[in-house]
């Protein structure tokens, strides 16, 4: 029998689509494996450079990724971690969510013991680029105004853009984003407020690195 | 078809994927906002390209009719998915940019379509020249409208080369308008429409001019689309 009459016969199409199928997973587990570290590792990283992004290398001598902790937030169950000082805590680092013009602007922002805010980072969004992008560090430093704010500065009538009788800017053209922004942090410090005894409270690492 | 003067020019220019079978859309509206997101794009696109079509090339014996595009997507969808994993292991900056694109690569009809035209009925090395010449013209073409659309929309060229090339490319990024204010409507997906629309248009006036002058075959001129997908 040839080729060509073999071809047409439908044990052969099985076998042949199975083969192909079976040949590409394997490929497909291979690279799997090994592209699996080096992605865990690039994901670690881009973590780490947000954190040195909102936390000052002067308010923690840990490692953030051993001592991560989850809580139910009003936006969603986060993962936040602990910030300590020779083991004393001295801030908590969280993620936060705003509804965008949009859609979702996914922020990260960290809190100091006290309550006063030590950075916010956007970190994903989806708003009008020109308009509502500048909520990006790289557009507009808009967003590191809220550095050194709390909950009783600037008070809770504060707490809102300008037009709406508050302390922050809004953007010309885009009042909704920077609102959207406002108030979810202003959320995210009442959170950490009624949740305090729970984020201060030190925990051991779950990491190997206890002992260092 | 050894005539490899003619394959270059086939998939650079008269049959161009983009300006010629206006196939891959998707992917030219979506990414085409810089020079260089069209840029990554585009060299995304060629590896998928070439290595699936020389695939479909070495095995084209042993496929039957029957079950040939099954066989042609999971080949592609496997290039893909590795596509995807490597640039997200080694080049995540890229990554977080084309993320989602890079995954839409598997349903460009583009690629199933030189598979099905070209490769599943040509040698290794004819198959080789044709999709490299193939990809070279998508990802020029992705370039030219990202470039376009970049200078226009916000007066930079090669913004943010360097994450895409590394460091030694920083010199491609250049501001040529200082001060700019922006066009916004050609950074959104209305502009990559329009972008398009002007250099069809630009394409389409140069065949004619060139037509005149040597009296070319009406081909080079209209849309030769040969893809069945």
């Amino acid at each position: 029998m040839t080729l060509s009459e073999v071809r047409d016969r439908l044990e052969y199409q099985s076998l042949l689509l199975g083969t192909v199928v079976l040949v590409t997973c394997a490929v497909l587990a291979f690279a799997y494996q090994l592209t699996r570290e080096p992605i865990r590792k690039a994901l670690e990283n881009d973590l780490l450079k947000n954190f040195s992004q909102v936390l000052p290398p002067t308010l923690h001598d840990n490692n953030l990724l051993d001592s991560q902790h989850h809580i139910q937030a009003p936006w969603g169950e986060i993962t936040w971690y602990q910030a300590t000082m020779e083991d004393e805590v001295t801030a908590v680092v969280l993620p936060l969510t705003a509804a965008g013009y949009a859609g979702d602007i996914e922020m990260l922002m960290s809190i100091r013991e006290d309550g006063r805010i030590a950075g916010v980072r956007v970190l994903i969004h989806k708003e009008t680029p020109g308009l509502g992008d500048k909520i990006e560090i790289s557009r507009s430093p808009w967003i590191t105004g809220f550095n050194g704010k709390s909950l009783s500065k600037p008070g809770p009538a504060g707490w809102a853009v300008k037009k709406d009788g508050g302390v922050f800017d809004q953007f010309t053209g885009a009042t909704i984003t920077p609102r959207a922004v406002v108030g979810s942090i202003k959320g995210a410090l009442e959170f950490f407020e009624a949740h305090k005894a729970t984020f201060l409270q030190p925990t051991p690492t779950t990491g190997g690195h206890a002992d260092d | 078809m050894t005539d490899y003067k003619r394959l270059a020019k086939d998939g650079l220019w008269t049959n161009n994927m983009v300006f010629a079978q206006l196939l891959a859309l998707c992917p030219v509206m979506a990414v085409t906002g810089t020079a260089t997101n069209g840029l990554g794009m585009g060299l995304a696109t060629l590896f998928v390209l070439v290595f699936s079509n020389l695939i479909v090339s070495l095995i084209r014996r042993f496929v039957s009719q029957a079950v040939r595009i099954p066989v042609y997507i999971v080949i592609i969808a496997t290039l893909v998915t590795l596509t995807d994993m490597l640039i997200n292991a080694y080049a995540y900056e890229l990554y977080k940019v084309l993320g989602l694109f890079i995954a839409l690569i598997v349903v460009n009809c583009a690629i199933l379509g030189r598979a099905e035209a070209f490769a599943s009925k040509n040698t290794l090395w004819d198959t080789l020249i044709d999709s490299l010449m193939m990809g070279i013209g998508l990802t020029l073409a992705l370039v030219v409208i990202g470039a376009f659309r970049e200078i226009l929309g916000s007066g930079t060229l090669f913004a943010n080369a360097d994450l895409l090339l590394g460091s030694r490319f920083g010199f491609l990024e250049v501001t040529l308008i200082p001060d700019y204010k922006g066009f916004l409507v050609l950074l959104l997906p209305p502009g990559g429409f329009i972008a398009v629309g002007f250099l069809l248009v630009l394409k389409r006036w140069i065949d004619l001019r060139l037509s005149k002058d040597h009296t070319l075959p009406r081909e080079s001129a209209g849309c030769t689309v040969e893809s069945h997908g």
